[in-house]
């Protein structure tokens, strides 16, 4: 069980966030991370053996399960699932497990804004400690545009409700390119872009983080 | 020959024509496919219409209905998307419950409303607190060829722009609702948002509007919503591969003009039912 805290300042303006890798006994890797108020609990098994119905001659199959905090999944968490899952097939190397299945399921714990970027992190950072062969780390980071034009980068619940748009990003280790991108209300494509950029910078901060806490996991000390 | 490369290794088969900057079909990579639109052929539903992309065929029915607005938003009426993939339009669709695709879809559908605000559910209230108007929008896919959200994006549009809502008084005496038939106004429809989707093969190719081969062969797939100020409504990557900033770019220039293609189909079709 390995916990760190990292405390971003400057121009990030990221809440706080910390993760805790290895919490959970059964599942093959685990991961809680937690932004702010926002905490997202991973669980991942695999590669497993698969169904035969599911089960793909050439590569792994990846499946999703993100179970809110109350309530049953909905529509909304099938459309999150389709997101995260095509985000995580886009960086696992399926091919080197064809014929099994990967599940990572996703626990909501609590949610104070920019849940789904915390579930990304906390996705793939339960990928990290399942060891699973990656081609490229990702990390989400939600943008939200307030009605003054601002960007606030990880908006709580609060900002989130008041902003114009609120734009979340996955953002790749290797060249910070867009993994995956998801808008809530409208915004000019200038603003799109500046949100990008602003998200590219911040990913920088979070992928220093991963490092660090693998970094100090790994580490004899 | 062909058709056995076809099956044996159809993403080289796809390679040979990429690299000459065109399809199997003949289309460019920026070219869409014939895009048809019949409005208003449903006549038992408030409004309908029914896109043809190529093969694949979207048809949406609107139908609105009565009901007390919610306890929190006394003002406002409700729109309720809903997305089918009966497993009449493909084989990959089984029978039984939604699968994710369809989910997934119907979410998109409802966020692009959502986003775009296209009807202001404001509109859809009759009186506060008492009664306002629901829109059951049910989009169902006929013939699955790929870029099923934009179709569905285009079909919902077209349908909107179609219904023709009866005017309701609440009589004062006995506080019951009256529903004038023979008095019937369009919806108020703010923003036109029209998606198109885009597919990107080995991380660094964008094809425009692809059919279900091409999807199935694709490492990803983005749709971009604009409305016609070419603001962003919305920009769905739903993972796949990464793309760079200025790709992105390259995909909205595209639906912007995408845009004002489909936003003249629309104009000519309205006005030819306004005509009769």
């Amino acid at each position: 069980m390995m916990e760190t805290v990292a405390e971003p300042g400057g121009q990030c303006r990221l809440r706080p966030f910390s993760c805790e890798q290895g919490l959970l006994s059964r599942p093959d890797g685990s991961a809680a991370f937690l932004q702010g108020d926002t905490s997202v609990l991973a669980g991942l098994y695999g590669p497993a053996e698969a169904k035969l119905s599911k089960e793909l001659p050439d590569r792994a199959a990846l499946e999703v399960l993100l179970r809110p905090k109350v309530g049953l999944p909905g529509v909304l968490e099938r459309s999150r699932e389709q997101q995260l899952r095509q985000t995580c097939e886009a960086v696992v190397l399926g091919v080197l497990h064809p014929r099994t299945a990967i599940t990572l399921v996703l626990q909501v714990l609590s949610d104070a804004g920019s849940l789904l970027s915390c579930c990304l992190n906390a996705a793939c950072m339960g990928l990290l400690d399942a060891g699973l062969p990656l081609s490229s780390l990702f990390c989400g980071v939600t943008c939200a545009l307030g009605p003054d034009g601002t960007i606030a980068l990880d908006p709580t619940a609060r900002q989130e409700q008041e902003a114009r748009a609120v734009l979340t990003f996955a953002i790749d280790s290797r060249e910070r390119k867009v993994l995956m991108a998801t808008t809530k209300g409208s915004c000019s494509v200038e603003e799109m872009q500046q949100c990008l950029v602003t998200a590219q910078r911040a990913a920088d901060t979070i992928f220093q983080f991963y490092r660090d806490s693998l970094r100090r996991r790994y580490s004899k000390s | 020959m062909a058709a056995a490369f076809r099956t044996v290794e159809p993403l080289e088969y796809y390679r040979r024509f990429l690299k000459e900057n065109c399809r199997p079909d003949g289309r460019e990579l920026g070219e869409f496919r014939a895009t048809t639109v019949n409005i208003g052929s449903i006549t038992t539903a408030d409004g309908s219409a029914l896109v043809k992309l190529g093969n694949t065929t979207v048809i949406c029915g609107v139908k609105a209905e009565l009901a007390a607005p919610a306890a929190d938003s006394t003002n406002k009426g409700y729109i309720v998307p809903n997305v089918e993939l009966p497993s009449l339009c493909s084989e990959r669709f089984r029978s039984g419950p939604p699968g994710e695709e369809a989910q997934a879809a119907s979410q998109f559908i409802a966020d692009v409303i959502e986003n775009s605000q296209m009807i202001v559910k404001e509109d859809l209230c009759i009186a506060n607190g008492k009664l306002a108007w629901v829109l059951y929008c049910d989009i169902i896919c006929l013939d699955y060829d790929g870029n099923l959200l934009d179709a569905s994006v285009f079909a919902l549009l077209a349908a909107l722009k179609n219904v023709q809502l009866p005017s309701v008084i609440i009589n004062e005496e006995t506080g019951l609702s009256e529903v004038n038939l023979k008095q019937k106004s369009p919806l108020t429809i703010r923003k036109h948002p029209v998606a198109t989707s885009f597919a990107i093969f080995d991380d660094a190719l964008l094809i425009v509007d692809p059919t279900a081969e091409e999807e199935d062969l694709a490492t990803g797939t983005v749709t971009i919503v604009t409305d016609e100020e070419g603001r962003l409504c919305s920009v769905h990557k739903p993972g796949g591969s990464p793309l760079t900033g200025a790709k992105l770019q390259d995909c909205i220039t595209r639906a912007i003009t995408r845009h004002k293609e489909v936003k003249k189909l629309i104009d000519k079709v309205i006005k030819s039912i306004m005509s009769k």
